[in-house]
């Protein structure tokens, strides 16, 4: 029989429900909408719907679907613009940290990097519209040599590669990986590494991929599987960016979905099950060139290729990361100027004046999706907080961690395309008569709030001074009393991140959002890709600029609440 | 149990710790009131375990058995918050957030729940290490002594059954030590405190005093 004292038997009996708990959901948030999502999908598929009078199983809309003209390019396109943009993703994010890890050059370009992070994929697709469109600032700035007095008749961005697009998630995917990486670094021993390899005569690059980069690419492997599938099944950015005819095949899902005519959903659900499939493939393509590559880096490293000069290398990866960084940053100055401009011609460089005009018109159509917008994020992200700090206190009682398998279930709503899944809850969401909308669209968020916010947590809980714990129950503090008194406001600052990352997360959101709102709930992400097929620059601007704003507001609060809570203590301070 | 005599100072009886099949710990000793108990290992010998042990917070992969009984309480029956086995690390361990005097306060038994009580003990306690009028500073602005001055003031008024030293004096500069060693050695006197110290420094031994239990990095047996 354990003596315990009554309070601290409360406190700490109240944190290890709470934290038992906190697994159970979240292991329940990350399979069963997965599941049962993959299963309305796969049903309706087969030809069972009943709701819409489907009974009978078997492949006939299989063979509807392959028969629909242009379906294989759509296959093809969704395929290549997925494997390149993580190709190239991948090969920036690595050659950079290969020249750059540990320099002062790496450290300066990461505060550039750091809030790509934030800006929504349609607002950053946007930017580079305006940027790269035959009418566009590019052009304009090229016109007075080119001798052009109205915009070239060219093909972009819905170039019919899906160049542009790819360009534009290869934008948004580099600061991903790259952050994502850089949190894998400490685990490598960078400093001796190099030193070791300069003395053996390796250039820096060659160096750090034969020493280093193995090791960050097994922990960074999971969030490189997640880019690929995000970017084979992508919506918006291929909305806005993507080929028309034929779209890529997530397109040309989201057009039959939304197909008044209902019975073409079994179309749709046939059309998603193929995305699966072409996502799966995608995946099994990037395994066989992961080993590829890495036998190749293996013979080189073998024959003792040292690489010493690699100048040109490192300048072409800086100059990469550079033009992402400014590509970015001058689409968000044109929606900018775009917001707020009068008549701007071509090819002008500036408009010929400002007006507020746009945005006052918007925003007497503004308040409810706004609203909408901010309660779904703050309310998934403080569920996917709570849950998160639940499932690390859980780690830290069990002094065990999840290992890779638990990685895996993180990062699985993330693998799975999209459009698979979420079609078939919207289906689910139907069938069941359910209309707590509102409801349904938090928690779908939240599938995908959870895992970044985890992500975003773990490492700094996991890095807490553990000694702190044991002090606080030395001095007699129950589990409650001590987190609540001192790991929970020592890493206040780590949780507002973790807040600002999911509540980014829930306002880039398009997909999910359409499916589960069904064209009845709107945020500032889906009228701003509705507005897409308009072509008004200057509303454009508005949404684009509005969808960046949120997420830099929050991730501002969460860096000065915390500086003004505890000014006066400076070790709170970064 | 009722029956048992009931012994004042701190009773280790057949305490053993094991990572897999290597034994780091096999120790049975009594630790009186005021007294202190040495431990003696080279880093890595596993010392710092029989502290945890103790505190109740050993790493699940070590296994251990054994009692530790202090006035006729098993401590290996309670849990790690109502142990009140009082400890100091290395490192100070100021909580960051938190005022000097509240990083005292935060220790004042749970008993006593006036906030003005609390906050006249904690300033009480930090004038008896010679902090009168520190309590609103912030941590991060005291020099390495004052720090552990706090923290000793912090674990004293916690009002600790025994006290737990886990190699407190090694980071601190040499002139620093020999202070903090004799004004921890008299505190815990002066408390009646059964003291357990970890240490790898023969000057810690002797300026401690007592019985020396030393283990090396291969076998932990017993001397």
């Amino acid at each position: 029989m354990r003596k315990w004292g009554l309070s601290s038997f409360i406190g700490s009996r109240v944190v290890a429900v709470y934290a038992r708990s906190a697994i159970v959901l979240t292991v329940a948030l990350l399979t069963l909408p997965l599941s049962f999502g993959l299963l309305g999908t796969l049903l309706p598929a087969l030809g069972y719907l009943p709701a819409l009078g489907g009974h009978d199983i078997g492949l006939e809309h299989f063979g509807r679907l392959l028969a629909m003209p242009g379906i294989w390019a759509s296959v093809w396109l969704s395929l290549a613009s997925g494997l390149s943009t993580t190709a190239i993703s991948v090969a920036v994010t690595a050659l950079f940290l290969a020249a750059f890890a540990g320099t002062s050059v790496l450290r300066r370009l990461q505060h550039w990097l750091s809030p790509l992070l934030a800006i929504p994929h349609a607002a950053a697709a946007f930017g580079l519209a305006l940027l790269i469109a035959p009418s566009g600032y590019l052009i304009r700035l090229a016109a007075p040599f080119a001798g052009l007095d109205r915009p070239p008749d060219l093909l972009i961005p819905h170039d019919p590669f899906g160049i542009t697009m790819t360009a534009a998630l290869v934008l948004k995917e580099i600061p991903f990986l790259f952050l994502v990486s850089l949190a894998a670094l400490p685990q490598v021993e960078l400093v001796a590494s190099r030193r070791l390899a300069a003395s053996l005569g390796y250039g820096p690059v060659a160096g750090f991929l034969y020493l280093l980069w193995p090791g960050i690419y097994r922990q960074i492997r999971f969030a490189v599987y997640a880019v690929l599938a995000y970017s084979s099944s992508v919506v918006d950015v291929a909305l806005i960016l993507g080929p028309n005819l034929p779209g890529t095949l997530a397109t040309r899902l989201l057009q039959w979905m939304n197909d008044p005519d209902l019975s073409t959903r079994f179309l749709a659900s046939a059309g998603a099950i193929l995305q699966l499939g072409v996502t799966a493939t995608a995946l099994v393509l990037w395994y066989f060139a992961e080993r590829v590559c890495g036998r190749a880096l293996t013979a080189l490293r073998d024959r003792g290729h040292r690489f010493p000069g690699d100048r040109s290398v490192k300048i072409a990866a800086a100059s990469a990361v550079i033009v992402a960084i400014a590509t970015v940053f001058s689409g968000l100055a044109l929606l900018l100027v775009w917001s707020f401009a009068g008549l701007w011609t071509f090819p002008d460089l500036l408009p010929k004046g400002l007006t507020l005009r746009t945005w006052q018109a918007a925003l007497s159509q503004l308040a409810m999706p706004l609203i909408t917008t901010l309660s779904a994020g703050v309310i998934s992200t403080l569920i996917a907080v709570f849950l998160t700090i639940g499932c690390l206190e859980r780690e830290t009682e069990t002094g065990k961690r999840g290992g890779q398998s638990a990685l895996l279930l993180l990062y699985l709503p993330l693998i799975t395309p999209q459009i698979t899944f979420v079609f078939g809850l919207q289906i689910l969401f139907i069938g069941s008569g359910s209309l707590d909308r509102f409801a349904a669209l938090v928690l779908v968020h939240l599938v995908f709030v959870l895992p970044y916010v985890f992500l975003s947590l773990s490492d700094a809980w996991r890095q807490f001074d553990i000694r702190y714990d044991v002090l606080a129950a030395a001095l007699g503090r129950s589990r409650l009393s001590a987190l609540l008194a001192v790991r929970l406001p020592m890493l206040t600052r780590a949780i507002f991140t973790a807040f600002a990352v999911g509540f980014a997360v829930s306002v880039g959101q398009y997909l999910p959002t359409v499916l589960i709102g069904e064209g009845r709930i709107q945020t500032i992400t889906t009228e701003a890709v509705a507005l897409a097929s308009g072509g008004n620059r200057r509303v454009i601007g508005v949404y684009g600029l509005l969808q960046t704003l949120l997420p830099f507001i929050v991730f501002a609060v969460a860096s000065i609440v915390p500086a003004l809570l505890y000014r006066n203590r400076r070790a709170m301070q970064v | 149990m009722t029956n048992d005599i009931i012994v004042a100072g701190l009773v280790l009886a057949g305490i053993e710790i094991w990572l897999g099949d290597h034994r780091l710990i096999a120790l049975s000793a009594e630790v009186q009131p005021s007294r202190v108990l040495t431990v003696m290992g080279p880093s890595g010998s596993g010392k710092s375990t029989l502290l945890a042990f103790i505190g109740g917070f050993l790493d699940p992969v070590f296994k251990a058995r054994g009692d530790v009984t202090i006035e006729g309480v098993n401590l290996t029956d309670l849990a790690p918050e109502s142990r009140r086995a009082g400890i100091l690390f290395q490192d100070p361990l100021l909580f960051p957030h938190m005022s000097v005097g509240a990083n005292v306060a935060f220790a004042v038994p749970a008993t006593i729940s006036r906030r003005s009580e609390r906050v006249r003990i904690a300033a009480h306690a930090l004038a008896e290490v010679e902090l009168d009028d520190f309590a609103a500073r912030d941590p991060a602005t005291l020099s390495g002594g004052q720090k552990a001055r706090v923290a000793l003031a912090r674990v004293l008024v916690s009002q600790p059954r025994l006290l737990l030293l886990d190699e407190p004096f090694s980071k601190l500069d040499m002139a620093l030590r020999q202070q903090m060693r004799s004004l921890v050695f008299t505190k815990a006197q002066d408390a009646g405190l059964p003291v357990i110290l970890v240490t790898h420094d023969e000057a810690d031994a002797q300026s401690a005093g007592g019985e020396i239990y030393r283990m090396d990095a291969v076998s932990g047996q017993e001397p």
